[in-house]
């Protein structure tokens, strides 16, 4: 009898047995892991989507005039792939798969704060997105604004923008909720012993990016709500004809939607502030400033929004004002990048695929955070605004950034998520693919954005053919690289070789258990270690 | 007994749930925080449009409405003082004063709506168009800033309706009363919020 209470038997997650069976004990989970695989699931699917709609908009692009679709298809199908890919993969993505997973792992706790309002976010992240995809079959047509909803035209065209309005509102909400949940889980639940500074530095950019979502969130979904009360009631808050002003609406949906981007690209940070010190094997160089430069990329980045809109009418002041502040955002990014590559400075670099994906991140980000610098300054802004330019820009950024520390991530990850290991040959050889055609896909764009080549355009006069061509061959590489990658992936969590708890000899607490976790986390409690990278 | 052992536990935290519920509330007032930007915005482009509508509202109401809200924010806190000191009838009937005074207000508001709409003045009139913007800009806020208003009593309404449920059912006691604190912090939120528009809409003139 005592023999048995003392002896606590191991089960992993995935087989733990709750009160519901099957699929519920998935759909009713509260339990953070599987929660953090149910968004996985979900933002993968998305993404596919997302994906194929891109490659739509590719093979309409191999010739000037209408290859594939109309114009007005192309509208619906630039705004589907915008709202698909911002509102419901890049802004939940890391932080809602794999903060939910691994945050409270990672600081040693059992659960997130609000386990049960997690799941509620989860639900809500759900019904947003078929709202998403419901404003595309209702019968008023496809929204054809693009993801960000200008008005007046948002206000007066005929397609279902309520509906997509709505949707966003419902996914902000869910945003709003995973966010309070991790600053509430990252004060209360750490385990005793470790402090703020003692935190490894993935939680510090989800306690960053949970602060943005917090307070940045409210101020899109009032714009929303105002912009659906104008399209229902004759509310003119943004529509000259009905009193309003349209510049309004771009401020307030810039002071959400920049922001937002921080929401992107800060937990992706954080994810390769992990990997890199993993992979060589060394104390991460300047810790407490790069802990810190994540909440100074947060604070600041409130204050940037203007630079969307040198072009919208906006006085001489207020444009160098944010001309100059954009510079100053780009500051404590520049020191993540290089305490990441002075992190490698004589470290044992092992290039496992997590690390390739991660050090493909930094040279992406450095093209996409340039360019940045490149738009953000008022003279060259008027030039390349509204061009293909800030369309390489931005998906350099965001899945050049973005998707890759994501694909990052979850190569490092999934052995720990589901206990098994993938193929690393075919892992090389999907990141050769996808590093290829993404750079292929995205870098003309750069050159045709300055010699003038609009974006959002569905036709284009014949000299920009070329690169177009070569962008759409780009776009076929990729798609056929992420195919292979989440091939290898799936294949690898189906009947991949069991995986150690820790393959890659990594500190943090996520790999001092075993793989793949039991239901509470930590059979014993944790032991705290003062400094979470303590390599040698 | 190794059943027992796997057995999860409720994990209970009420700092959490407070700091929760703060910043749950952080981030109602920043939704209207949009909506005073807005306001500042065309108020200070429109001064003498926004005076002049201003005088269409009856102060009376709005003053007799806000004194209700202030009233129930007392009561609120009366009931959760009870329910700490064990007394579940006070309580009780705290809450209830509260609930009567937020029904007290709608019917208020919704006078106070009707007789606008009976002027025509109200969103997607036939009148509307024909005001200047100032105007136009004054009644289109008013309408969609009380509207969000009385949709936030509705919804405070609701959790303490909850909350007096649980009081009943001896849920909420003098242990665990942190859905009450909850409950009361966000009703003490919509009440702070009425303050702000009383008199940006109302006394402005």
């Amino acid at each position: 009898m005592t023999n048995e209470t003392v002896t606590t038997e191991y089960v992993s997650y995935l087989d733990h047995k709750g009160k519901y069976k099957g699929i519920f004990a998935w759909i009713f989970a509260t339990d953070h892991k599987r929660i953090g695989l149910l968004y996985m699931y979900a933002i993968m699917t998305f993404f596919f989507i997302g994906a194929l709609l891109g490659l739509m908009m590719k093979i309409e692009m191999l010739a000037p005039g209408e290859t594939i679709m109309k114009p007005q298809t192309y509208n619906g199908v630039f705004t589907l792939h915008g709202i698909l890919m911002i509102f419901m993969v890049v802004i939940p993505g890391l932080s809602a798969v794999f903060g939910n997973f691994f945050l409270p792992i990672m600081i040693g706790a059992k659960d997130v704060a609000f386990p049960k309002l997690n799941r509620f976010s989860w639900w809500i992240f759900i019904a947003g997105s078929i709202m998403a995809v419901a404003s595309q079959l209702m019968k008023d047509g496809p929204p054809d604004t693009g993801w960000t909803f200008y008005a007046p035209y948002s206000s007066t065209t005929g397609t279902n923008v309520i509906m997509a309005t709505a949707a966003a509102f419902v996914l902000g909400f869910s945003s709003i909720l995973t966010g309070l949940n991790f600053i509430v889980t990252i004060h209360q639940m750490r385990a005793p012993g470790m402090k703020f500074f003692n935190m490894p530095l993935f939680p510090w950019a989800l306690y960053a990016t949970a602060w943005i979502q917090l307070l940045a969130t409210p101020i899109i979904g009032i714009t929303l709500l105002m912009l659906i009360a104008e399209r229902l009631f004759g509310i003119g808050f943004f529509d000259p004809n009905l009193g309003g002003d349209p510049l309004l609406f771009q401020h307030l949906f810039w002071i959400y939607s920049h922001p937002a981007v921080y929401v992107m690209i800060l937990p992706a940070m954080g994810v390769i502030t992990e990997i890199i010190p993993t992979f060589c094997q060394r104390q991460i160089y300047g810790y407490k400033a790069v802990a810190i430069s994540s909440l100074a990329i947060a604070g600041v980045g409130f204050l940037v929004w203007g630079h969307h809109m040198y072009t919208s009418g906006m006085s001489e002041q207020a444009r160098w004002f944010f001309s100059l502040l954009t510079f100053i955002v780009a500051v404590p990014s520049a020191i993540k990048v290089f305490n990441w590559i002075s992190t490698m400075y004589k470290g044992s670099i092992d290039v496992k695929p997590p690390f390739l994906y991660a050090i493909s991140f930094i040279f992406l980000f450095i093209i996409g955070g340039t360019t940045g610098l490149l738009l953000g300054s008022v003279a060259t802004n008027v030039q390349v605004h509204d061009t293909s330019f800030v369309v390489a820009h931005f998906h350099y950024i965001i899945f050049g950034g973005m998707g890759f520390a994501f694909f990052a991530a979850i190569h490092y990850w999934l052995p720990k998520m589901y206990g098994r290991m993938y193929n690393f040959k075919m892992a090389y050889i999907a990141w050769g693919i996808n590093f290829v055609g993404f750079n292929l896909l995205y870098f003309p764009q750069f050159i045709i954005g300055i010699e003038g080549m609009p974006r959002r355009y569905f036709d284009y006069p014949p000299q920009f053919q070329p690169m177009q061509i070569i962008s759409s061959i780009g776009g076929f590489i990729l798609i056929s690289g992420l195919i292979l990658m989440v091939y290898n992936l799936v294949q690898g969590v189906r009947k991949g070789e069991p995986a150690p708890a820790n393959p890659w000899k990594g500190s943090t607490l996520e790999w001092q258990i075993p793989s793949p976790p039991s239901l509470e986390n930590f059979d014993e409690e944790p032991v705290i270690k003062e400094n979470p990278y303590d390599y040698k | 007994m190794s059943e027992k052992a796997i057995h999860v536990e409720e994990h209970r935290d009420d700092e959490a749930s407070k700091l929760g519920m703060w910043l749950f509330i952080f981030t109602e007032l920043l939704l209207f925080g949009g909506l005073f930007l807005v306001y500042s915005i065309f108020r200070a482009q429109y001064p003498t449009a926004f005076h002049q509508s201003s005088l269409e509202l009856s102060v009376t109401i709005g003053a007799i409405n806000t004194v209700i809200l202030l009233f129930s924010s007392m009561t609120i806190a009366m009931a959760l003082t009870a329910i700490q000191k064990n007394d579940q009838k006070r309580a009780l009937i705290f809450i209830g004063i509260t609930l009567f005074c937020a029904a007290a207000f709608l019917v208020n508001k919704y006078f106070e709506w009707g007789h606008k709409i009976e002027h025509g003045l109200y969103p997607g009139s036939a009148l509307m168009p024909l005001l200047d913007r100032g105007h136009l800009l004054y009644f289109s806020l008013y309408f969609f800033m009380t509207g969000l208003h009385a949709l936030h009593i509705i919804i405070g309404m609701t959790l303490l309706i909850v909350c007096l449920f649980k009081v009943k059912s001896k849920n909420i006691n003098d242990h665990d009363y942190v859905l009450l604190e909850n409950g009361a912090l966000y009703w003490h939120l919509v009440d702070l919020i009425w303050i702000f528009l009383f008199p940006l809409m109302y006394l402005i003139s």
